[in-house]
Order: C-alpha cells, then structure tokens, then sequence
C-alpha cells in the first residue's frame, strides 16, 4: 500500500476540448444555413429531465456560425405552449459538465522508511475548465404544413409545426430560409407518420442584441411523452462522419441505460503514468477514441454515476437546488436541496480536491447519468430509447496517477525494495495506458523515462554459466 | 440381452435429455461471455446464490411432495436464464426471484401442468414486485455474427427439444409486425435488421417461449400463442413505449395456454419422452420433469 490515505485529487473537465476537435453537424436537429458557408456545431450536450412521463429537455450546442443562419429542428411529441419553452443559461451546462467529467486524482506515496504514515503536502492542482422570417399561410397550406404556435423567447423565434408529408415540410422549411440537406425529407417523414410535431427555431438578432451576449443560450422544452426517447436521427442528415453527444440524464430512481444499443461503462478507475497530470485532455480523448472504435461505434458510454448531493472527489459542486429547478428537475421540494448547507466548495486551483458526503438524512432524489455516444448514420438506425434502471451504484471516469516516494533507494533496507516495486508499478501504468489509448508502448516509457523491461530469452537460466565441469 | 436391452435404454434417456443438456451448455457459454466480454453487471455471488437458492428450492419441494425425480436440469435452466436476465442491486433479488419462481412451478399448476415459465416469472417478479431490480434488454449488442450464432445453436436447441416451430412462428409474427411499422413510418429498413439483430429478441425466442412445458400442446394452438405474444409484445413495446414487452407480453399471455390446450386439445410434451414410445400419462404430469 503505497499511497497515502490522504489524497490528493486533480480535476480536470475536459469535455469541451476533448469534443472540439470532433466536429459534430447536429444534436437532436439540424443545424442548417441559407449561405454555403458550412456549418456545424461541436459538443453536442443535452439536459434530459425525465419522472414519470413529465419530461424536460435542454440543448446546448458550440454553434459558431453566424447567428441569423442558426436554425435548430426537433421533433416534439405535442404542440408546446409559450410556458413549456424557456431560455437556459449556457452555465448550468458548464456547472453539470464540471461536476461529472472524468477526473484524474493523484497519490502520493509514503515514505517506505517511516514507519508511521505520515500525510504528505499535497500537490496544488489546475482548475478545472469548467468546463426567422414569418410563414405565409398560404402556401403552408397547400404544403400541408400548420404553424401551431409561434414564440419569441430570449434570442430565439419559435415555430411549433405540425405536417401532413414530408415533401411539403422540407419544401416550407427550405422556402423559410431554413437550407435542409438532401435527404431531409426522408428523415422528417417517420416523426410525421407518428403525428409528432416540429420545433423549429431561428435567432430573432433585435432580441439577441439586447441581451449582449456573443453565444447562443440553451433552448428547454418541457412536455409529456410516453417515449423515453432522444431523437438523434435528424442530426445525422447531414452527417459528414461520426458526431459526438453527451446527455446527462437526471431521475429520481437509477441510472438510465439505453435499451435498444449496448451501454458500457468505460474502463476507469485504473492507474496510470503521472505524466498524464498536463496531457489529460489528450489522454481521455484518445481513450474514448480507443473504446469507442473497439465496440464499432455501437455502444454508448457511461462516464457517471452519482447522486447529485454528493461528490468524492468533487470536480465541482453538485447542483444547487436551484440550479437543478432550472434544469428542469421538478420534484424537489422547496427544502430539499440537493447541496446540504455546508458553504460552497471554493473554486479549485487551490490544492486538494473536495469531497462533499451525502446529505444526513438520505440521499436527494436525484440521480445523475451521464452518457456519452459517438454514432454514425449506419451504426444508430434507431433513436435512442431509455430506461431508467433501479440501479443505484455509483460510477465515474476516474483516472489515478500515484507519486513515487522522492527519497534516496540507500535510506533503508525497505527503500531498495520500495523502488523495485515502483519500477514494475511503473510498467503496469505504462502497459495500462497502451491499452486504454492504442499510443505506442515505446513513446509512453519514453516519456515516463522507463527502460523496456529486458527481454528473456527462453534459455536464460536453462544452465548456470561459470560453472567447470 | 440384458445389457443391451440396458444400453438401448440408457440411449434413450440420454437422447431424452439432450435437449436441456444442450440448452444448459449454451446458457452457460453466453453466460460466461457476457460476464467476461459483455460488461454485464452481474455479481457472481448473486450467480451462486441463485443457484443455490433454486436447487434448493427445487429439491425441497420434490422431497416434500414425495416426487421421484429432483428435476435438476429444469431448476438448472432457471437459475442460467435468471442470471442471464435479470440485474439487481442486491444478492437478495436473485435468489429470491429463483425460489419463487421455482415453486411456482409446484404450486400454480393447471390439469397437470405448471402454469409459468420459471425463468419469465422469475423475471416478472424481479421487475415487478423486487425493488433495485431491473433488466437490461441492450446489454447483448447487435452484432451480427453474434446474433447468427444465438440463431443456429438456439435452432438445434429447439429442434432436439422438438417443439420448435413456436420459436419460428414467434420471430417471424414479431419480425413481420416490425416490418410494418417500418414500411408505414417510412423508416430505413437497418431499423429492422436492427430488430432481427437483437440478442434479446432472439434469446427470448429460442429459450424462453419454447419452453415446451409451458406452451400449448397442439401445434395450431403454438401458432395462435405465438402470434398473441407477438401482438402484445408491439403494443407494449410501440404503443406504451415500455421496456422489457417480450418479457411482459410472455407473462400476460400466459394465462391463455390452459384455455388454448382446452379449445385445442394436444399431445402433452415430456423431456425424456422417446419419439417412439410415449410415457403414461402419470410420468408427464410430474411436476419435477418440467
């Protein structure tokens, strides 16, 4: 046992930066422009809020477009009223992000020679990055298409539209200012058939100006649904190659699992080169290239699992009661906080990453899932379907770098044996992350400035050399 | 003479009991997959103690009900199904699932035949009644080789057990009501083949609703279950959009297969009957056999 009890913990949150480098087209709908400027959007994440059939969707998207080319299409079970659509705070995504990513913690170990344990300084550690034009009626009409609500709410122009085909849909989106890919059609065409309706948004830039801000806002919807179900379908249109999306699912009773495509919990909790502490990014995105390659782009990954009212380590606070209404989390009571009163854990850079233990009394009834799929058009035929699991252990993408002791190998009899140890230790870390990322073997002890262990040949030993007959 | 007489009929015997042998190995060997390469969440102590629970469940009430034989192999297919199945929080759930639905065996039972698939009952009560229980229909994946596979051994698993033809009038009622949902909806037909790639979907199939205990007797009687089955496995599945239909739909349509063997009157299956020789009646409704 060579860590010490008291651990030093370094967060890293680093789904923005992982996922930038994948260019996503689309979450739930597609992003589509009038100019042939090309379009995406990166990290797709979405909020999904689900008890019962109540259920609360919110999406965020990294769209860097131009903002009166943005447009989003998502297909809604029902005609939403002004009070079911709300304008979030891109925040909430940065605070739930923070709070779930996957983590690295650091060990340190004793010193061999003492022989009581003595709790070592702890490292300091880096912060975590916490991370339209109006219908004509006319021709909706004979294009079958029904406008059944139009809202201005924040930056956002909404329509709720209902449709009887999908020709006439794509020909009023595209005649809308909305450049639908080929093939839209054919995607828009199985929700017409299930009398599913259309959120259609654009931004209305005399409202954005007014709020000041250079990003687009989350866009919520609340409404009730016997599917358990995130239309992912739409987005691959005008896929160009596998897009990522994250989904944190927040319930009151387990985690969620996809019921219809393989979920897997990526491997985690394992220890790996401390090196890692500055490449941690990279690390984890190679890692979930690796596995998600491995399964064929055919399993959706679990990152986390964890009661929101508590933490250990903590990347960044659970979410506050508050935060958590905002979500769309609509069963706490107004004294339940998902935080128990303890003051606010104080941003990192500081040193030892907090843990926050469950909240006297029973844990908050919220559970958060957090999934992560990167999917291709031939590898998700299907949306995702969900179920909520009675499952209730908690999980996380934890990733562990133990410290060797910094002492000299002669301050002991116990030293020399403490280093041989390290050595192996070291290899197995080195042999671990070769697994995890597919990086070469020979660049990961490089850096780690570890020999390759020597090679032994079947012979060795077969017969004791120096021996006279 | 004797000894032939002896070995012709231990031929037998052993040819009775292929078919369960078989479909042992075989959950045995999906088993070890999934637990080794499939992440399934499953504890090999809630393995043990289902097993354990369920032969012993299954012993006592053979003991007490004064029955000749234990039965192992069934009680053995119960436990396999239930570990394959069924994820739970606790060590409790399984063989707790396990001894209920192996005494229902001896207790719900109509003109000499147990009502219930132990394993789909053992399902239903874990998600039904059992809290920190669930099933994972998604953990299988839907590779197609792997689906292949589960289609051929489970085809020669049926085929011994000689009341196969349910297992193919089930897929082909089910993967037919797919088919159209597909056409009407206009989606791309890769979400039936999805469908037709579902390990779930096809262990159901060629494990549980051809349990040949459980079923009707007479083939067209087979042929109305499955399709029954296959009805309410889509309203449950696409119309309430609820998990786990197969499971459900089986449990609902249950109830039915007395009043079908009555409309329908038919040969009773037993496992060790030999194809040649049927055993008295006596022999078939023991419960222990099934």
């Amino acid at each position: 046992m060579f860590a010490s009890i008291r651990a030093a913990a370094v967060a890293v949150a680093i789904a923005a930066s992982v996922f930038a480098s994948h260019p996503a087209h689309a979450f739930c709908g597609f992003y589509v422009g009038r100019a042939d400027a090309s379009l995406f959007n990166e990290a797709s994440q979405v909020i999904m809020v689900r008890d019962g059939t109540h259920t609360v969707i919110s999406m965020q998207n990294d769209y860097k477009g131009d903002a009166k080319e943005f447009a989003l299409v998502v297909p809604v079970p029902q005609v939403l009223q002004r009070g079911q659509i709300n304008v979030g705070e891109r925040k909430l995504f940065e605070h739930i992000d923070a709070y779930s990513g996957p983590r690295l913690v650091e060990y340190f170990d004793p010193d061999p020679c003492a022989r009581a344990e003595r709790d070592r300084m702890l490292e300091s550690a880096p912060r975590p990055a916490t991370a339209g034009a109006a219908p004509a009626p006319r021709r909706e009409k004979a294009l079958g298409v029904t406008v059944e609500a139009q809202y201005t709410v924040g930056e956002y122009d909404i329509a709720i539209l209902s449709a009887r085909e999908s020709d006439g849909l794509e020909t009023w989106l595209t005649q809308n200012g909305y450049r639908i890919p080929s093939g839209a059609a054919k995607a828009l065409a199985p929700y017409i058939r299930q009398n599913m309706k259309f959120f259609v948004a654009k931004v209305n830039l005399v409202e954005r100006a007014k709020t000041g801000l250079t990003w687009l806002r989350p866009l919520q919807f609340a409404f009730d649904s016997e599917k358990f179900m995130l239309p992912i379908r739409l987005g691959m249109v005008n896929a160009q190659g596998p897009q990522d999306l994250v989904i944190y699912l927040m319930t009151r009773n387990g985690r969620v699992e996809t019921t219809n495509y393989r979920t897997v919990k990526l491997p985690a909790n394992m220890d790996v080169p401390v090196y890692l502490k500055d490449e941690f990014p990279a690390f984890y995105k190679s890692l979930f290239d690796t596995q998600a390659k491995r399964e064929n782009l055919r399993a959706v990954f679990t990152e986390y699992v964890w009661n929101m009212s508590w933490c250990d380590p903590c990347a960044a606070d659970p979410l506050s009661p508050e935060e958590l209404r905002q979500a769309g989390v609509f069963w706490l009571d107004g004294d339940a906080g998902a935080t128990p009163s303890s003051p606010p854990i104080a941003p990192l850079p500081t040193s030892v990453m907090p843990r926050r233990m469950p909240t006297p009394g029973g844990a908050q009834p919220v559970i958060l899932t957090r999934l992560h799929v990167r999917y291709a058009p031939d590898t998700f035929p299907e949306d995702l379907m969900f179920q909520q699991t009675k499952d209730r252990e908690n999980f996380q993408a934890r990733y562990v770098l133990r410290h060797a002791w910094k002492g000299n190998p002669d301050a002991c009899p116990q030293a020399r044996g403490y280093f041989e140890s390290v050595a192996r230790r070291q290899e197995k870390e080195a042999q671990t992350l070769a697994s995890l990322t597919n990086w070469r073997i020979e660049d990961i002890r490089g850096k780690m400035s570890l020999k390759a262990p020597a090679k032994r040949e079947w012979w060795d030993g077969l017969w004791k050399q120096g021996l006279a007959w | 003479m004797v000894s032939a007489a002896r070995a012709v009929g231990w031929a037998a015997r052993l040819r009775g009991l292929d078919a369960r042998l078989y479909q042992i190995a075989f959950q045995a060997t999906l088993l070890g997959i999934g637990v080794v390469a499939r992440d399934f969440t499953l504890r090999w102590e809630q393995m043990a103690l289902a097993f354990a629970a369920g032969l012993a469940t299954q012993v006592l009430w053979t003991r007490g009900l004064g029955l000749r034989r234990v039965g192992v192999l069934s009680a053995l297919i119960t436990c396999f199904g239930l570990s394959l199945l069924l994820r739970a929080d606790s060590l409790w759930v399984h063989p707790l699932a396990a001894a209920l639905a192996l005494s229902a065996k001896f207790i719900v039972r109509v003109d000499g035949k147990h009502l219930f698939n132990p394993a789909n009952l053992g399902v239903i009560i874990g998600i039904g009644l059992l809290p920190g229980a669930w099933v994972s229909p998604g953990q299988w994946g839907n590779d197609l080789a792997y689906a292949v596979w589960l289609v051929a051994l489970g085809g020669i698993v049926t085929q011994r057990a000689r009341r196969w033809d349910i297992s193919w009038i089930f897929l082909a009622f089910w993967l037919g009501l797919v088919a159209l949902r597909v056409a009407c909806l206009g989606q791309p037909w890769a979400i039936w083949w999805h469908q037709l790639g579902s390990g779930a979907l096809l262990l159901f199939a060629f494990f549980m609703i051809s349990d040949p205990m459980t079923i009707p007797n007479r083939p067209s009687a087979r042929a109305l279950y499955a399709l029954l089955v296959a009805s309410i496995a889509f309203w449950w599945q696409f119309v309430l959009f609820q998990p786990n239909a197969l499971m459900w739909a089986l449990f609902l349509a249950t109830p039915l297969v007395p009043l079908l063997d009555y409309w329908l009157p038919g040969q009773r299956f037993a496992w060790q009957q030999p194809a040649s020789s049927p055993l008295p009646d006596k022999r078939l409704g023991d419960p222990a056999v099934g």
